[in-house]
């Protein structure tokens, strides 16, 4: 498949800001399952910094914005060919070991109603492999799309207590589940295609990826009830949300922040 | 009552090291003892050397005791000392390298995964980068105690940012103006040589992309830490400038210093402050004392950080114990230094050992620093030790123990006149293109009678440490 993004996320203030930095995560991964065509990422206005590849394989690139600011304008435009890989993050190259994926964090901590389920879901499991999509079924059953019931700090364990959330929820209970079980797993953003199926959804998504020994990083959308496949683009990942955003920045200064995001996904059938 | 090897006196004659300050304390009578120690004091505050201690309330610019004995060490026993810690030094960084890059000592089974990337002080983000020359802790502060003439231990490694090198160049200062005299009598190394060697290793790390004489400044928290005179001293002493974060900006890929002639382009930044306040966009969101964007700068190799961000995982005291297999597995050779035997309380057989001789060990929590949070058996209650049971109980993982060490004595002078009293040693290694250290060190002493704690924060005092010439 291919898909055409067309993203722009903007940041307006109320009263120009001193100055502005970005750290962003909006590169498509190189993995098997993805090639970007094109990519073209600009901050309007904005002076570009140094760019890396990190130890878990995404690239990052800094910007910065000299005051007075009173609008960050981050566009990203580009095109990427995607194949099926049932969710299977193969020829991607890190240097991070799995190891380091069990740590807990805020966002994903684990609490006995998280143990509870991962348990449950766990029991009787074939195999790593099975462990991982029963946890994925366990969290889709036990948090319903709910767009709006919760908010970007909220954690695993507070949606699971709501039994609502959207696929940041998801994902992070979905992470939780596989820690309490000791299997590495991490937070994933990037975009999803999904208007075939009626239903309007934001394009921007996340899923969480659980380590399988033998087989390697698997990506599972609990929101979706589904493994990552080409109607997927992955960015980059982390811990958790915080450390996953594609967009980190700050603004220097005392005013209030307004956010606009707006995505465009299209797909060409080939 | 143990026995403890005193540095001065062996059996009843003096040691050779310290044969010309029988003579020195001899001529000095109480009075003139008293006059000598109000002038230190006086000159201590006039530069005003203070020394916060956090959580022990009272006067925040309370001075830490100095004691005007001398701590001396002769050119032999400094010689293998050296060695020791270089060594040391050298595999901590390859430690360092290593499981921030491909961990071939967890894949060869010598130190347990958790262990490591499970660690608070693991940085994954750092992960993948090499920084200049591959060197992570290019100020290694290595804590030593002695137990008998030839008996030394290594305590605990500290990788980020040892403070205190500034008490061991002011000790040496205020003692050679006080006592001209027995700095002439005796041949004593130089330690002012400090402050040169740490702005060439400094230098000597800049990225790749710096084209110029680097330019360096340290990166301070600010005048409320406790370590702040630390701070503008060596940055004055090494001529650069001392920031804080709200001085430092990022653009284009390099990190730049506001000036009054303008922007200037920062090369090494050697930051006195904790990773998780570098920069609110990689690390701790709600921190105002870092830069943001800086790590991005790091990582791309526009500026260099010193220490570098993560080197803690290395001085965590559950990795003090993999130190010795380090050395053997990057290096190839014996240690040179021991460790103090440790048991882990991670450890089944290790915990259960620990909680039947709770009265005779020194407990420690794996994170913990400055002599907080910390069980003297020995010297303790029976409440305390059944506190720190249950502690220990409830989280095994969070403590270690050692066995009480007969630290060693030197004569220090007290209320009463001349008595001994428990020191340890604080060597700074510096590592860079070389790897240098002065001969001295921060030498700390337990100024209460019998008290085996040297932190200045549980009643510790400074003594100026010599290191005899040939």
């Amino acid at each position: 498949m291919i898909l055409t993004v067309n993203h722009v996320t903007t940041y307006r203030y109320d009263a120009p800001m001193r100055a502005a930095v970005q750290s962003l995560r909006l590169f498509p991964s190189r993995f098997d399952g993805q090639r970007a065509i094109r990519w073209d990422v600009t901050v309007e206005g904005g002076t570009r910094g140094g760019s890396f590849r990190d130890g878990a394989g995404d690239k990052v690139e800094g910007w910065s914005m000299r005051g007075p600011v009173s609008e960050v304008s981050i566009a990203v435009s580009g095109q990427v060919e995607t194949i099926d890989m049932a969710g299977v993050l193969r020829g991607h190259r890190e240097l991070v070991p799995p190891f380091a994926y069990l740590r807990e964090t805020v966002a994903t901590w684990i609490d006995d109603a998280i143990e509870t389920l991962a348990q449950e879901a766990a029991a009787g499991a074939d195999d790593a492999l099975d462990r991982a999509h029963r946890l994925s079924a366990a969290v889709a059953g036990a948090i319903t799309y709910a767009p709006g019931v919760t908010h970007a700090h909220t954690t695993a364990a507070e949606a699971l207590d709501l039994g609502e959330g959207v696929c940041q929820d998801h994902a992070h209970a979905l992470i939780a589940c596989a820690r309490a079980l000791d299997m590495p797993a991490r937070y994933v953003s990037g975009y999803l295609y999904a208007r075939d199926d009626g239903v309007p959804h934001e394009a921007s998504h996340a899923w969480a990826e659980i380590w399988v020994e033998g087989i390697g990083w698997i990506g599972f959308d609990a929101a979706n009830g589904c493994c990552p496949d080409e109607r997927y683009i992955r960015l980059g990942s982390g811990l958790d949300a915080r450390e996953a955003a594609p967009v980190k920045g700050v603004a220097m200064g005392a005013g209030e922040e307004k956010l606009d995001v707006t995505v465009a996904l299209d797909a060409i059938q080939q | 009552m143990t026995d403890f090897f005193n540095e001065m006196y062996d059996a009843g004659k003096v040691r050779e090291p310290y044969a010309r300050l029988e003579d020195w304390t001899k001529a000095m009578p109480a009075e003139l003892r008293h006059l000598k120690q109000a002038e230190a004091e006086a000159l201590f505050r006039r530069i005003g050397i203070t020394f916060a201690v956090y959580g022990e309330g009272g006067d925040p610019d309370r001075l830490i005791p100095f004691d005007m004995f001398p701590r001396v060490f002769t050119q032999f026993e400094w010689r293998r000392l050296e060695k020791g810690i270089k060594q040391r030094a050298r595999a901590l960084n390859a430690f360092l390298l290593d499981v921030y890059g491909r961990g071939e000592i967890v894949k060869a089974g010598k130190i347990p995964a958790r262990l490591v990337y499970q660690n608070e002080a693991y940085e994954r983000a750092v992960s993948g980068f090499t920084p200049p020359r591959g060197i992570y802790s290019h100020i290694v502060g290595i804590d030593i105690v002695r137990t008998g003439a030839d008996e030394f231990f290594v305590l605990e490694d500290n990788c980020r940012t040892p403070s205190g090198v500034s008490y061991m160049l002011e000790n040496r200062e205020i003692m050679m103006r006080m006592f001209p005299q027995i700095f002439r009598e005796n041949r004593i190394e130089p330690v002012d040589g400090y402050a040169d060697a740490l702005r060439r290793t400094l230098a000597s790390v800049a990225p790749a992309k710096c084209d110029r004489e680097p330019t360096i400044a340290i990166l301070t928290p600010g005048h409320f830490n406790s370590a702040y005179y630390e701070h503008s001293f060596l940055a004055d002493l090494m001529g650069v400038e001392l920031v804080e974060g709200a001085d430092l900006f990022v653009e284009g890929g390099f990190c730049w210093m506001r000036t009054t002639e303008g922007p200037k382009k920062l090369d090494v930044i050697y930051r006195r402050l904790d990773d998780a306040f570098l920069d609110p966009l990689c690390f701790r969101p709600d921190s105002m004392l870092g830069v943001p964007g800086l790590m991005d700068v790091y990582r791309s190799g526009g500026v260099t950080i010193c220490s570098a961000p993560g080197a803690g995982v290395a001085d965590d005291k559950a990795i003090y114990t993999y130190v010795p297999d380090m050395v053997r597995f990057y290096l190839g050779e014996e240690p040179l230094l021991n460790n103090v035997p440790t048991w882990k309380c991670a450890k089944d057989d290790d915990c259960k050992y620990v909680l039947e001789h709770l009265g005779d060990l020194v407990v420690k929590e794996v994170h913990g620093s400055g002599g907080y949070g910390m069980l003297v058996g020995p010297k303790s209650t029976k409440e305390q030790i059944e506190t720190f049971r249950i502690k220990i109980t409830e989280n095994p993982d969070n403590y270690i123990a050692q066995p009480t060490l007969a630290l060693s004595t030197t004569p220090t002078f007290v209320e009463e006149g001349i008595a001994p009293r428990h020191v340890d040693l604080r060597p700074y290694c510096l590592v860079g293109e070389k790897i240098e250290l002065v001969p001295g060190g921060l030498t700390r002493v337990a100024l209460k009678e019998g008290s085996l704690v040297v932190n200045s924060s549980q009643g510790g005092g400074v003594k100026d440490t010599w290191v005899l010439a040939e």
